[in-house]
Parts: C-alpha cells; sequence; structure tokens
C-alpha cells in the first residue's frame, strides 16, 4: 500500500518566540529557525510503525511550502521515510487551511494514495482544518484521534482517544487518520539515516503540475480572513479563601455557582 | 583552515545535540551522582550509530573524519562527559584495527563494534607503568598457534562492560629498547584466564568503570596479534593515542562549554547590588575570559582532527590540543563556579559536576606534563640548527 503523511515545516517552537504581523496578521516565519513541527515527528513515528508491520508498503511524505521546507522533508526521510513530495509555488504565499487541503488532496489524488496519515493540528497554527479538509476534497472517510492504527483487509481500523478511554473505529480505505498527540514516541532518525536522506527519491511540484489556478489558493483563494489580532486577557487572579472553619461549605457554594457540583 | 561540515555532517551534530538535550541532559545528574552506568542511554546510542560513526564503510560504519567525531563528541560531553569516554576507548579499538589489523581481523571485529554490541576497552597502563608505557610487564608468551598473556592492567575503561580488549603486552622480553618487544593483542570479553579484580571509586567521570584486569594464563589464537606482526604494539597504542588526545580535547571543550553555557544564564538571572551579576565588570570578565579560551581550544582541536584526517602525524597538534583543552576546561569549570557563588558548590547546579570531571582529562590519554614533554620533543625535531 502506499501510505502518506502529510508534514509541515513551523518556527522552531523550542527556540523562537512566536510574533504575529500586525500588518499582515500572520505569523511572521522569516529570519527565525525553522523545523519539522515536534507533532508531525509522531505522526511520521506511527505512519512508520504502520509501514513496517503490514510489510510491502512504502511511505511518502507531502508538504506545501516554500523551498525551505526542503529541511523539513529531510529530516522525515532521515528518520525513515522512502520518498517526498513537496508543493511549492509563489502562488501559494497566504494560503488558508482550504488552500492547503485543496493542494495537499490534488497530490494525494494524483498519486492514489491507500492512505493518509496527519497530525491532528499544526504546532503553529493550531486550526486543526487540514485533515478534514482532505477527506473532503478526496471523498474518503476520516478517522480522527488515532492512537492505535491496523489495517484489517481492506479496513482501517483505529483506537480512538475519548475523554474517559477510547473506541474502536473502522472505515473503508483509503481514508484519512489523524494522530492523538503524545500517543507515539518519536523515533529519531539514526545517523546512517541521515546520511542517507539525501538520496532518497524527492520530488518538487508546482500548481501547474497538479492542474490547480493560482486564483483557487494563496492570498487569492483565501476563504478564510484574520480579522483583528490581540493580546490574550491575562487571567485573573484566583479567589483565596482563609480557613476560619466554614472552608469546606464556601468551597461547595462556589463549585455550585458555577454548577460543578 | 576549512572549518565547515558538509550539510549531512551538520545535519548529524544537529542531531547528537537534539539527542543530548532531550535524552541525556534531563537524567545526567543522577546517574552521575549515583554513579549508574547509563545502559539505556547506550542503547540509544547505539541505534543513533555513535559507536560506528568513525568504522570505516565497509565493514558496517559511517566512516566519518575525526573532524565530524570531535564535534559528536563535543556535543555529547556538555551533557555528561562520561557518555564520551565509553564512546573513545571503543573508537580507539576500532581505529587500531581498521588502521592496522589485518582483513580477518577487520572482518571479525569491526561489523560488531560497529552495531555497539561489543564495545571496546584499552589497556595499555599497569599499577607501575602509566606515563613511562615501556615500563610494562604484561608479557604474551607464544604457545603453538597460541599466545598466553600474563599479567595485570589497571584503569580500563570500560573494563567490564567492554567486549574487545586491545592489550599492549611484551612479546620479547630481551629487547632494548623495550617498546620494540610490544605487541598488541585483540581479546574478547570471556575468554578464560580473563577477569575483573576490582573498579575504583573516582572524584569524577562516574557512571563508567574504570577495572583493573586480570590476565592469568589467557590463551589468544595468534590470529589475534593486531596486524599478524609482533613487536609493532608500541607504535599502534601511540598512534591510537593522537586519536584519544582529540577525544579528550573534544570531551574538555564540551564540558567547558557546558559550564560557559550555565554560567552566562546564571549571571543573567542573578542579582546582586540592584543589578544582574552580568552587569558587574569583574563578571564580564570572567565570561569574556572564559569564552575566548573555549574558542581558541576549538580551534586547536578542529586544526589537529584535520590533519589527523589528512592521515598526517599530528602528535605535535593533537598534543597541543589536549594540554590547553584540559587546562582551560580545568580553569573555566573553576570560573563558572565560581560564577555561581556557594550555589556552585552544591549538588543543585551542574557546573560542581563540570568541575570534578575536569582534572581527570588533565590526567587521562598522557597527563599535561607529558604532552608538554611530546610537544616539546616535535619542537626541537622541526627548530633543527
Ligand atoms: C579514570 C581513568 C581512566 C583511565 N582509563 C585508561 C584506559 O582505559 N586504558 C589505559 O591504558 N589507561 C587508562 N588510564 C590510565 C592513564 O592513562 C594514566 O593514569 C596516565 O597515563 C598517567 O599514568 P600514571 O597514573 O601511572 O601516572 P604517572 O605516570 O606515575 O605520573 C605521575 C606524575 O608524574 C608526572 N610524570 C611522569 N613522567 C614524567 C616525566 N617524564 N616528566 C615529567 N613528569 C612526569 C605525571 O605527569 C604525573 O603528574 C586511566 C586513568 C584514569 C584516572
Amino acid at each position: 500500500m502506499k501510505i502518506y503523511v502529510c508534514i509541515k515545516q513551523i518556527p522552531d517552537p523550542n527556540t523562537v518566540v512566536s510574533k504575529l504581523d500586525p500588518s499582515t496578521r500572520r505569523l511572521v516565519r522569516s529570519g527565525v529557525s525553522l523545523v519539522l513541527d515536534p507533532g508531525d515527528e509522531s505522526t511520521i513515528s506511527a505512519a512508520i510503525k504502520l509501514r513496517d508491520t503490514i510489510g510491502n508498503s512504502e511511505l511518502i511524505a507531502v508538504s506545501m511550502g516554500p523551498t525551505s521546507a526542503q529541511e523539513a522533508m529531510r529530516r522525515a526521510l532521515a528518520m525513515g521515510v522512502d520518498s517526498a513530495i513537496l508543493v511549492t509555488d509563489p502562488a501559494l504565499a497566504g494560503s488558508d487551511a482550504l488552500s492547503t487541503a485543496r493542494v495537499l488532496a490534488a497530490v494525494l489524488k494524483k498519486e492514489n494514495a491507500g492512505m493518509i496519515f496527519c497530525s491532528t493540528e499544526s504546532t503553529d497554527g493550531y486550526t486543526g482544518m487540514v485533515p478534514g479538509g482532505i477527506a473532503e476534497f478526496l471523498g474518503i472517510p476520516q478517522l480522527t484521534f488515532a492512537r492505535e492504527i491496523n489495517v484489517e483487509g481492506q479496513r482501517a481500523v483505529i483506537k480512538q482517544v475519548t475523554q474517559t478511554g477510547y473506541r474502536t473505529v473502522e472505515s473503508s480505505l483509503p481514508a484519512v487518520i489523524t494522530i492523538a498527540s503524545g500517543s507515539f514516541e518519536a523515533i529519531y532518525p539514526t545517523m546512517k539515516g541521515i546520511m542517507s536522506a539525501r538520496k532518497k527519491p524527492f520530488t518538487q511540484l508546482t500548481l501547474s503540475d497538479l492542474g490547480i489556478e493560482a486564483a483557487q489558493v494563496g492570498e487569492a483563494g483565501a476563504r478564510e480572513q484574520v480579522m483583528t489580532i490581540g493580546k490574550v486577557e491575562a487571567r485573573a487572579a484566583g479567589q483565596v479563601m482563609k480557613d476560619d472553619g466554614n472552608a469546606a461549605s464556601t468551597i461547595a457554594d462556589f463549585l455550585q455557582r458555577y454548577q460543578l457540583l | 583552515m576549512e572549518s565547515r561540515l558538509d550539510t549531512d555532517k551538520q545535519a548529524v551534530i544537529d542531531e547528537v545535540q537534539r539527542f543530548v538535550e532531550r535524552e541525556v541532559i534531563p537524567v545526567a545528574h543522577d546517574l552521575e551522582h549515583d554513579d549508574i552506568y547509563p545502559v539505556e542511554l547506550i542503547e540509544k546510542m547505539k541505534t543513533l550509530g555513535i559507536f560506528s560513526a568513525t568504522i570505516p564503510e565497509v565493514y558496517g560504519g559511517l566512516g566519518f573524519d575525526f573532524y565530524t567525531y570531535s564535534q559528536i563528541i563535543e556535543q555529547l560531553s556538555r551533557g555528561w562527559m562520561s557518555l564520551a569516554g565509553i564512546v573513545n576507548t571503543h573508537v580507539l579499538v576500532a581505529y587500531m584495527i581498521a588502521t592496522y589489523g589485518t582483513e580477518e581481523q577487520r572482518r571479525a571485529f569491526l561489523p560488531v563494534m560497529a552495531q555497539g554490541e561489543k564495545r571496546g576497552g584499552i589497556c595499555l597502563s599497569e599499577a607501575n607503568a602509566g606515563s613511562d608505557v615501556q615500563a610494562i610487564t604484561m608479557t604474551a608468551t607464544r604457545d603453538g598457534s597460541d599466545y598466553l598473556l600474563n599479567g595485570s592492567k589497571l584503569w580500563v575503561t570500560n573494563g567490564q562492560r567492554g567486549g574487545i580488549f586491545a592489550v599492549l603486552a611484551r612479546t620479547d622480553t630481551a629487547a632494548r629498547p623495550p617498546f620494540r618487544g610490544m605487541s598488541i593483542f585483540l581479546v574478547e570479553k570471556g575468554t578464560p584466564g580473563l577477569s575483573s579484580s576490582r573498579t575504583f571509586e573516582k572524584l569524577g567521570y562516574k557512571g563508567v568503570e574504570t577495572a583493573e584486569l586480570v590476565f592469568d594464563n589467557v590463551r589468544v589464537p595468534a590470529a589475534n596479534l593486531l596486524g599478524g606482526v609482533e613487536g609493532e604494539g608500541f607504535k599502534h597504542a601511540m598512534s591510537g593515542l593522537e586519536v584519544g588526545r582529540i577525544n579528550v580535547a573534544a570531551r574538555a571543550v564540551g564540558v567547558a562549554q557546558a559550564a560557559f553555557n550555565d554560567a552566562i544564564r546564571y549571571a543573567r538571572q542573578r542579582s546582586t547590588f540592584g543589578k544582574p551579576i552580568a552587569q558587574h565588570q569583574a563578571i564580564q570578565l570572567k565570561l569574556a575570559g572564559m569564552a575566548t579560551k573555549i574558542e581558541a581550544a576549538r580551534l586547536l582541536l578542529h586544526q589537529a582532527a584535520q590533519k589527523k584526517d589528512r592521515g598526517e602525524r599530528c602528535d605535535l597538534e593533537a598534543g597541543m590540543a589536549k594540554l590547553f583543552a584540559t587546562e582551560m576546561c580545568q580553569e573555566v569549570t573553576l570560573e563558572a563556579m565560581r560564577i555561581f557563588g556557594g550555589y556552585g558548590y552544591t549538588k543543585e547546579f551542574n557546573v560542581e559536576r563540570y568541575y570534578r570531571d575536569a582534572p581527570f582529562m588533565l590526567v587521562a590519554e598522557g597527563t599535561s606534563e607529558i604532552q608538554q614533554l611530546v610537544i616539546a620533543r616535535q619542537l626541537l625535531e622541526r627548530y633543527k640548527i
């Protein structure tokens, strides 16, 4: 089976303090150190695990981004992904979640993907809209918050994390699968993996390769608009109560007021 | 001096750095204080490929140059110097086998060493022979198609966890000067007659064992005589020591860098007399001096490593790098401790560990005094009238 994993390069959350540009109201991505989204490392690890379990399969990473995203893709290749496809085009600048999903779906359709792995959301934008969008564009099911993934015959079977535990969900293939964060330990690339990453197949595509009009994507095609940006309101200090013998009932009253009891 | 890695090798160093930050630094303090062998970290280092780094590709390694290797060691030591020590004697043994071993020896030992399954240990020093390597008394006597090894070796790093030992012994006790009668044998752990009689408790360099190995009629096939020819052992050992000195210099740079990083962060956080101590000129002078010395040591180290990579003799350069870097490390770790004031003397912070790890490096792979003799000897050669 051809398994795909959608990945993204983002400003390094460990070293970069996220800044918003007040004029564009977007995250500043230039002049900062960029890395493969750490969340995607777990997703890639989950996909590698599945590829190795079911055997006779191939794992391909797909990304949309500027040419600098090659670095993030190389890391995915070093981790054990077999090949990579990057869609890069000047017209893609300013793409929203819808455009991103449109572009990724076009690649996946062309490739005849059997299974598509995505992180639930990226560590920079946190919209969480792209995986659903891809499934919609492709007209295939989406299985969300997976903590365990199996393929049984022609079906994908996952354990989906719920608030209290998990439930088993299954669907036909192809399907989009999103990973519950923290469910798969990220594997490290080995030195050998790093040294061989550059020798693995790497394809770069433009919009015309995918038959997508520039007007459908990027700033031009964006359906999402950031209206305003503002500071998060600082949380008000909590209420401190002294125990003068009635603390228990005061706390109970407090909880009741918020309908927590 | 060419001083940039190609992007793949840089990615390797970045990965080691990431490994150190995520996996080593969070556990190093406790493992070190409890003197515990880092079993899990070693497993991760195996997977990462650190034990295969310098082994030629045809024998299952990555074939990295020593310039790259020195940077891997610097990174590891920034996390915990002992890890770089475990790698050191392994790399030395692999280097000697790759460089001087017979083809059979390379095929027999290097692939398992590359996987890290069998790690190497070096047995040169004895109770009465450290700096004066020629004073060793361990003997290897021919017995049919074997040799019988007798004697004991002290200070063996990896002495209990190691799987392959390179043992310097006298094959001709009558040879004068004695080095002409010395040979190296590759002895596997578990060979009958080989045992570890004790390990040492140390000031620092904890977690990794420093053992005494006793050889009581240890029977080693002649095929395990390094290079297959008697009398070459001293030369092999000295050439291996050049690699060892590069390793120790890299360790010293790594430990000093760790001390500096901690110190400058602390200096910006700690306030006295109304301002962060980093704003006091006395502290700034310290920081400037520390950083400058670290950088100088790193450049000496890179120069020595690159000379070794070109296949040139580098005892002068490796000696200078080792001497300067280890003395620098001793000074810088003490300065870091001073910047931390009273807190630096406690186990709450890592600077006290760096300070305890530093003096070991003044001694290992040839003391500072011996480095100076080596350097001076080379200088007198070069400046002949
Ligand atoms: C923790 C640890 C791990 C070690 N691991 C290994 C290992 O894995 N394998 C191994 O073979 N060895 C190992 N060693 C041994 C190490 O290489 C020796 O300790 C070192 O070479 C010094 O030898 P020595 O201890 O016998 O000191 P000595 O040689 O007795 O030196 C004592 C002092 O005299 C000075 N000195 C000696 N000769 C001269 C001279 N000609 N001129 C001026 N000064 C001189 C020395 O510099 C030193 O200050 C290890 C040592 C330690 C402490």
